[in-house]
């Protein structure tokens, strides 16, 4: 028979309706899954009593693929099958992975996202995530003895769009119904039950085995906002091995290992780090193939001097990230530390010394983001009440699209809260103009070929009219999850033409950081390229306005005098045109505008004569 | 006319309070749904109704309106792992018969 659990006041649910929901972390080294059990936010175990799942997939050619600790073991005999770390190809293309050539695998760069050869055929990093998805599902069924109704997975604040997208649609692959993405500082912090606590500024310090994550998160009435976000997507746990594995060589005066005795000491390397975090010292031995012996001791001060550079590395972007949200450390009310490194006292150590108060640390830092998720699947499947409680999440980069003189108008500023709509008016640029490219860009700089490509549509069939007349409503909107749907609509005739955007190629956290940092450092040149690229297609407009005019009426108003000036003073601007100086396109501009006065009110006046003529007098 | 709880679901019960954070015990009771007729409810109880009958069990206060104890009189509330999976079972000697699931049953 089914086994009960104690529920909430008034929220029990009818027989069979039981919505039982689960929190995924779904992470680069382990995965996680954890539910709300009698009002207590739990992880689910295997049946070994093992929490975290290796989030590492075998393929093979005449089986299932394997998943978690059983493929782990895999990894050095069958590299090329064997998947790891897939979480960092979510998304991305090969153009995107800069070190395709330190991986063991068989890249097959497909459209949209790399994939990978194996045994088992292509498989792409959605794929193998969804392998890793559904032994998750599967435990959390077994354990909570029934189908699950929904899921949240957490993801990093920095995912864009086509990660985020990625996770996704590894989920319904799975057979999950993500009830939302959360991304993971947040899901740590509601561990914490910092939802219900004072109202602040919290910071979430994630140091996990190869990645880095520093988050700015606020807190308002109940309401999580994500202000900043800074990491290094290549620090972790495994340096900190590397950096005492490197001492272990440089202590016993060993030469170049072959593949076992570098994995041999790399354990060793990583349980004494482990040790260290309980112990004042540890001694390392270890007998290698080549009948090599070492024996060392390593001591607490020895291991600060080795790794306190790479301590010293994840500070910078904390600081960053920090001035990025433009806080100082006094005005941060809470730390949570999340990922295994950060049970290093030496971690904690620099951590509390930086904003100067004592980390949370007191739940299980591999676990932690994995309950929060689980407490937030819990309030969306509706098993909660009143105390329900909004996240909002914040876009990376800006987004906008491109105007005349390849400009970027932003439309939706960085850092904006969502879900988030946002709209703005455009025009028509030439007379008759019946359709309009609508190129979707995301970024901080101001030229279209500094910032990000993520799609383009025409918004076709507008009616026909003279430049600027057209009213063309743009209008942006960005769900929950990050998904960005892009639509235009001509105001008069009502012709629409939308995109929602699936970006073909992600973007990782070190090149959100770079498209940031360049818009610093470039922002006064940027802002000179505008005003440049605004005066020539002001001067541009300008100028084909007069050709038209000239065509239309020089011969019957302008005496050749006056149209030689005109004509003149078009040379001149068109002289400056290709010049970097926007004050004398300005200036040149203001000319022929002076020089067309007289015509312009003269033409004027014939089409309001044309107007009135056969008209009577009482009819006007 | 009395309800129980083993020792091991008193001991889950207490600590699920403690967990918590607040609660005055548990609340057990019967409403009218599901497949074969009847449901079981089991929720925290934050504070006590007026009409609340009220059991003490290996230190668990259980509370039951009069309405419901006529189907669970006798019952003995265990807590059972089965694979994978754990919870709070209700040996009630009333119930004449249960749906498969044993989510709802018939006295």
């Amino acid at each position: 028979m089914a086994l009960l659990q104690i529920s909430e006041p008034g929220m029990s649910t009818e027989p069979h309706q039981h919505r039982l929901a689960a929190g995924i972390d779904l992470g680069t080294t382990n995965s996680l899954v954890a539910s709300v059990r009698n009002s207590v936010s739990v992880v689910l175990n295997d049946e070994d009593g093992r929490a975290l799942l290796p989030s590492v997939v075998r393929y093979s050619a005449t089986a299932a693929p394997v998943v978690g600790y059983a493929a782990q073991c895999a990894q050095s005999i069958d590299p090329h099958n064997t998947l790891v770390s897939v979480k960092r190809f979510m998304g991305r293309g090969l153009a995107d992975i800069t070190d395709a050539g330190s991986f063991p695998y068989h890249f097959v760069d497909a459209p949209g996202m790399v994939q990978f050869r194996t045994a088992a055929g292509v498989k792409s990093p959605v794929e193998a995530s969804a392998e890793i998805l559904r032994v998750l599902r599967d435990r959390a069924e077994r354990s909570l003895g029934g189908e699950l109704s929904g899921v949240v997975i957490t993801v990093p604040a920095y995912f864009d769009d086509a990660q985020r997208q990625a996770t996704k649609d590894a989920a319904k692959l799975a057979g999950l119904n993500v009830l939302r993405l959360l991304n993971e500082p947040t899901a740590a912090a509601i561990a914490y039950g910092l939802d219900n606590a004072a109202e602040g500024i919290y910071a979430v310090y994630d140091l996990g085995g190869g990645t880095f994550d520093i988050s700015i998160l606020r807190l308002s009435q109940g309401v999580f906002e994500v202000l900043a976000t800074n990491g290094d997507s290549a620090l972790g746990g495994d340096d900190f091995d590397q950096r005492v594995f490197c001492w272990i060589l440089e202590k016993s005066r060993l030469a170049a290992l072959d593949a076992k005795d570098t994995r041999l000491l790399l354990t060793k390397a990583r349980e004494a780090k482990e040790s260290l975090s309980e112990h004042r010292e540890v001694s390392i031995t270890a007998v290698l193939s080549t009948g090599e012996t070492v024996d060392l001791m390593l001591n607490a001060t020895t291991f600060h001097e080795i790794t306190q550079s790479l301590v010293n590395k994840t500070l910078a972007p904390t600081r960053k990230a920090l001035r990025d949200a433009g806080l100082s450390v006094d005005e941060i009310k809470g730390v949570v530390m999340v990922g295994g490194s950060t049970r290093m006292p030496r971690i904690q150590a620099a951590v509390a010394e930086f904003f100067q108060q004592t980390p949370l640390t007191n739940l299980d830092p591999d676990k932690v983001v994995a309950l929060g998720a689980a407490i937030q699947a819990n309030v969306l499947a509706g098993n909660r009440g009143e105390d329900d409680w909004l996240l909002l999440d914040v876009i990376p980069l800006s987004l906008g699209i491109e105007t005349m003189g390849g400009l970027v108008e932003k439309i939706v500023p960085r850092n904006t809260t969502i879900p988030a709509a946002r709209g703005q008016e455009f025009t028509t640029y030439k007379d008759g103009q019946t359709a309009m490219s609508i190129h979707v860009l995301q970024g901080e700089r101001e030229l279209v070929s500094d910032c990000r490509s993520l799609a383009k549509f025409e918004l076709r069939g507008i009616p026909p009219m003279v430049a600027g007349a057209a009213r063309i409503r743009v209008t942006f909107q960005v769900d929950a999850d990050g998904l960005l749907s892009v639509s235009a609509q001509e105001l008069k005739s009502g012709v629409q033409a939308s995109v929602t955007v699936k970006p073909a190629y992600g973007l990782a956290d070190e090149d959100i950081t770079r498209m940031l940092r360049d818009s610093y450092t470039h922002a006064k040149d940027d802002m000179q390229m505008r005003a440049l690229q605004e005066a020539r297609v002001d001067a541009q407009r300008l100028m084909d306005a007069t050709q038209t005019a000239l065509d239309e009426n020089a011969a019957e108003l302008l005496t050749a005098d006056e149209r030689n000036a005109i004509e003149a003073a078009m040379r001149t601007l068109q002289g400056r045109l290709d010049g970097s100086d926007p004050r004398a396109i300005k200036d040149a501009a203001e000319a022929l505008n002076a020089a067309t006065h007289d015509f312009a009110a003269r033409r004027m006046d014939v089409s309001v004569r044309e107007a009135l003529t056969g008209q009577r007098l009482d009819a006007i | 006319m009395a309800i129980t709880l083993t020792e091991r679901a008193a001991k889950h019960v207490s600590n699920f309070i403690a967990k918590r954070g607040k609660g005055v015990g548990l609340r057990l009771g019967v409403r009218t749904s599901g497949c074969s007729g009847l449901a079981y409810k089991m929720e925290f109880a934050d504070q006590a109704g007026e009409e609340d009958l009220r059991f003490e069990s290996h230190g668990v206060t259980v509370l039951i309106d009069p309405k419901s104890l006529q189907y669970l009189d006798g019952t003995e509330l265990d807590f059972v792992r089965e694979g994978l999976n754990e919870g709070f079972k209700f040996n009630n000697p009333n119930v004449k018969d249960a749906c498969g699931c044993g989510e709802s049953f018939n006295v």
